[in-house]
Formats: C-alpha cells, structure tokens, sequence
C-alpha cells in the first residue's frame, strides 16, 4: 500500500505516531523531542494531541489523575458514536475508570494478579512455550514473534477466563482490529462489540451451566456492597483482559527475542548467572516498554508552559520515559545488571497496570524456556522485521535461524 | 536501619520486592509488605536501599 501521509513537517508540531519509520523504531523521535526546548510536542493530526518525553513530566501527569483522566486511554480518539451505540456502556474497567469507581473497580481484580496469585500459572506458561518451540526447533529458522510470542499470552489469558484454547487467533484479529490498525475507524468499531459480544455469551452460558475456577464466572459472582458487580463490570474487565492482556505482552516478549538474536553476550550473561534475571527482565522492559496511554485534560491548564484545554488528549508516552538519559544513565544501552531502575514500563500512579506480575513472569518464562532450548540464534536478516507502534510497539515479524 | 511502607502512595510495582526480595514480599493485593519489621541485618541494607531508590512511587521509608 502507498503511504499517502502528508510528511512531518516537525517532530515538536507535527509528530505523526503511525508514521512507518516512527513506527518501527519510535526513540529517536522522542529523543529528538527530548533534547529540544519544547520537550513537550503537540501534533494536529489525528484530532490533535500532546506528547510529553521527559521522565519527570510523564510521571507527573501520571500521578495527576483528577486533571489527567481516563476518560480516553487509546492514543486516538474512539470511534464516532462508540458511547452511545450498542454496548456503549462497556468500557476496560480499571483502566477506563476515574475515581471514585476505580476504587472498586480495581480492588476487585488485584488479588488475581499478585504475584502469589500469578506463579500458579509459571508452569503452564512454561509448557506452551515448549509447545511451540516444538513445532519449529527441528526447522533451524523460526518467526519469533509471530510463531512465538505472539501465542503465549492469548493461551494464558484464555487459560484464566476459561474460554477455549480454539479461540486463539480469533481473539488475536479482534485485538489487533482494536489497537493496531487504530485510524481504522469501521475495524475498531467492528472488533471491539465482537469482543463483547462474545463475552456476553459467555456470560449466559455459564447462568446456564455454572462453572468454578475460571475468572469469568469469579466475576459474575462478586459482590459490591451486598450486590452483584453489574454485567458492564464483567464484560469491561473481559475486555480489558484481552485488548491489554496480549497485544502488550506479546510485544513485550518480541522486542526481547529481537534483542537477544543479536546479542549473544546478553543470553551468555544470562546463561551464567541465574541469579542476574530478575534485573534483567527489569532491565528489558525498561528499554523495550511497549505501551503508550493516553489521559483527557479534565480542565484548561497550563502543563510544564504548554496551554492544554479541557478535553485534550495528552500521550504517556513511558517508552519515552523510560529512556530519558536525566533518570537513567546510558538509557539506550541494555544493563542487564542495571542496579539503579525506576522505571514505568507498567506506568505510574492509581493506573499501575494490574496484569504487571502477569506481564514478567510471561516474559522470563518465554524467553528461559527459548534460551534452554535454542541457546544459539540469529535474526535471518534485521531489515525484514516489521513492527506495530502506536499504543503498543513491538515486532509482528521476526524470522531468526539456529 | 528498619524500613516501612507508606500505603497510601504504594501502587503495588513490586519492584521492592524485585530489589529486596528478603525486605519486602506482596500482601494480597499486591501491594508491598515488610517481611522484617525489626532492624535490617547489614548484609540486606544495600538490597533495602535500592527498593527505596527503585520505587516509582516513593512509598519505601528508611529510617536509620
């Protein structure tokens, strides 16, 4: 396809998020806004936005959650109409949620994802992804990310709502309809009611047929204040498991596979060092932090100078901030060991993603299961490598032999 | 040294934990706990100090 954009004109007027060369690799793009006197960037396109890249001021708006709400989280706005056509009420709780309701609406699903609560699932985690490796280890040449990590955290997100394994490339498309092809307006559109549509069956199928053990029906049956959590909760937070759960994840774990084929002194590291993998998933997600949120500026205010207006979207832009050389000394390079490590890959504030014990124990699990098993590899040829960007960046292709 | 938690800014990162895994664990919400509420030994101050540093939130005290 053509690009048909108009090009940028300037990073710090006119920045373009879907820009393919942004796309693929987005620092220098936030480095160059960065280092200018105007590190906070605004851009027309797409309705309009700001883009904060400075640690400090990503944090601050972070931590400001009264004047930067969620009200809007997606870095483009929704599309038309999507409030008040069919399901309109069914947002992402607690990710779309302001206080006071984010309260409970996030009270509700920590205790699943604390890390006591997640190292239920390392073993099954670590089965799938032998799983996969299985079905190309003998070929000598695999797709990282799409025969790889692209698999791993649908199957566990499945696993924990107790949906059917089956389902797995259907969710991939309808996530991928919701966060990648985001200027899309029909596809967005289409792809989230499917998601809850699908869910609202599920929903009745288990009134029907009542399970245990599976998040779904954990859901169904919670209490707020003596009464059942209403069914926008179980649907949202269904959601949200998907549309926040996969796409992120799974990019997560891609960038790192990338990054390890090209760095046989990183997977020599962490081969000798057992106990070096902590900080060093740490680390990796710092460097490889894939999300980008978005707030809605509640009121008229003036935000480190710059003057925003109720109701414009502003960008966290945490792989910004997590490569911001005043918080993290050489913060393009990746210490495995890096000691000194305040990132916010998994944000800052009340919206400190919930799935963030999730997210790392997928990511070590994948990559020790592939470094067991395939100590040595190579990326076939690194311009072929695609990536999605955007709200969530990380590689869609990534062929790599051993 | 002792450490304490201060759970109104405590988000549940875990990254104390990360840092210091003998000084801090996970209550059920996965918010920080202190697993040694008396004095830190000497061999776990540096791991406690760099929970304290890596906090996004700011929410480990250390008092001496």
């Amino acid at each position: 396809m053509t690009d048909t954009r108009k090009p940028v004109e300037s990073m710090l007027t006119d920045y373009d998020i879907f820009e393919p060369s942004f796309v693929a690799n987005p620092y220098p793009g936030y480095s160059e806004i960065r280092e200018s006197e105007c590190p906070i960037a605004r851009t027309e396109r797409y309705e309009g936005s700001w883009l904060p890249t400075r640690y400090e001021d990503v944090v601050a708006l972070a931590q400001e959650y009264e004047i930067f709400t969620s009200r809007g989280i997606l870095v483009m706005p929704p599309p038309p109409g999507q409030a008040e056509g069919a399901y309109g009420g069914v947002a992402a709780p607690p990710i779309t949620s302001d206080p006071p309701d984010h309260h409970w609406h996030r009270r509700l699903i920590l205790p699943v994802f604390a890390p006591q609560a997640v190292a239920k699932y390392e073993q099954s985690t670590r089965d799938l992804c032998n799983a996969l490796i299985d079905e190309f280890i003998d070929k000598g040449t695999a797709d990282a990310a799409a025969d790889y990590a692209q698999h791993i955290p649908v199957r566990v997100i499945s696993n924990m709502l107790g949906v059917p394994l089956d389902m797995e490339e259907t969710f991939t498309g309808w996530v991928r309809g919701v966060l990648e092809n985001m200027t899309d307006m029909e596809l967005r559109k289409r792809s989230r009611l499917a998601i809850i549509e699908y869910f609202l069956a599920q929903v009745e199928d288990r009134k029907k047929n009542p399970r245990e053990n599976d998040l779904i029906s954990e859901l169904m049956n919670t209490e707020v204040e003596g009464k059942k959590v209403p069914i926008e909760y179980v649907l949202g937070v269904c959601n949200l498991m998907l549309v926040a759960g996969i796409d992120t994840t799974w990019s997560a774990i891609g960038s790192v596979m990338w990054h390890m084929a090209q760095h046989p002194e990183h997977r020599k590291q962490l081969r000798e060092n057992d106990d070096l993998w902590p900080t060093a998933i740490e680390e990796l997600l710092r460097v490889y932090a894939p999300v980008t949120m978005a707030r809605i500026v509640d009121r008229d205010i003036e935000f480190q100078g710059c003057p925003m207006k109720a109701g414009d979207r502003v960008l966290m832009a945490f792989p910004a901030a997590n490569r911001d050389p005043r918080q993290f000394e050489n913060p393009d390079e990746v210490i495995l060991d890096r000691e000194h490590n305040r990132h916010v890959a998994f944000g800052s504030g009340i919206h400190r993603c919930a799935g963030s014990n999730l997210a790392r124990l997928e990511v070590r699990v994948a990559l020790q299961t592939w470094l067991a098993r395939i100590p040595e590899f190579e990326l076939v040829d690194p311009a072929t490598v695609t990536w999605a960007g955007g709200q969530v960046h990380g590689p869609r292709s990534c062929m790599v032999k051993f | 040294m002792k450490v304490s938690v201060d759970m109104g800014s405590c988000h549940g990162h875990q990254m104390c934990a990360i840092a210091a895994p003998e000084v801090f664990g996970s209550d059920e919400l996965g918010n920080a706990k202190v697993l040694i509420e008396g004095v830190i030994p000497a061999e776990l101050e540096g791991k406690a100090r760099r929970a304290e540093a890596n906090c996004p939130e700011r929410a480990i005290i250390i008092s001496e």
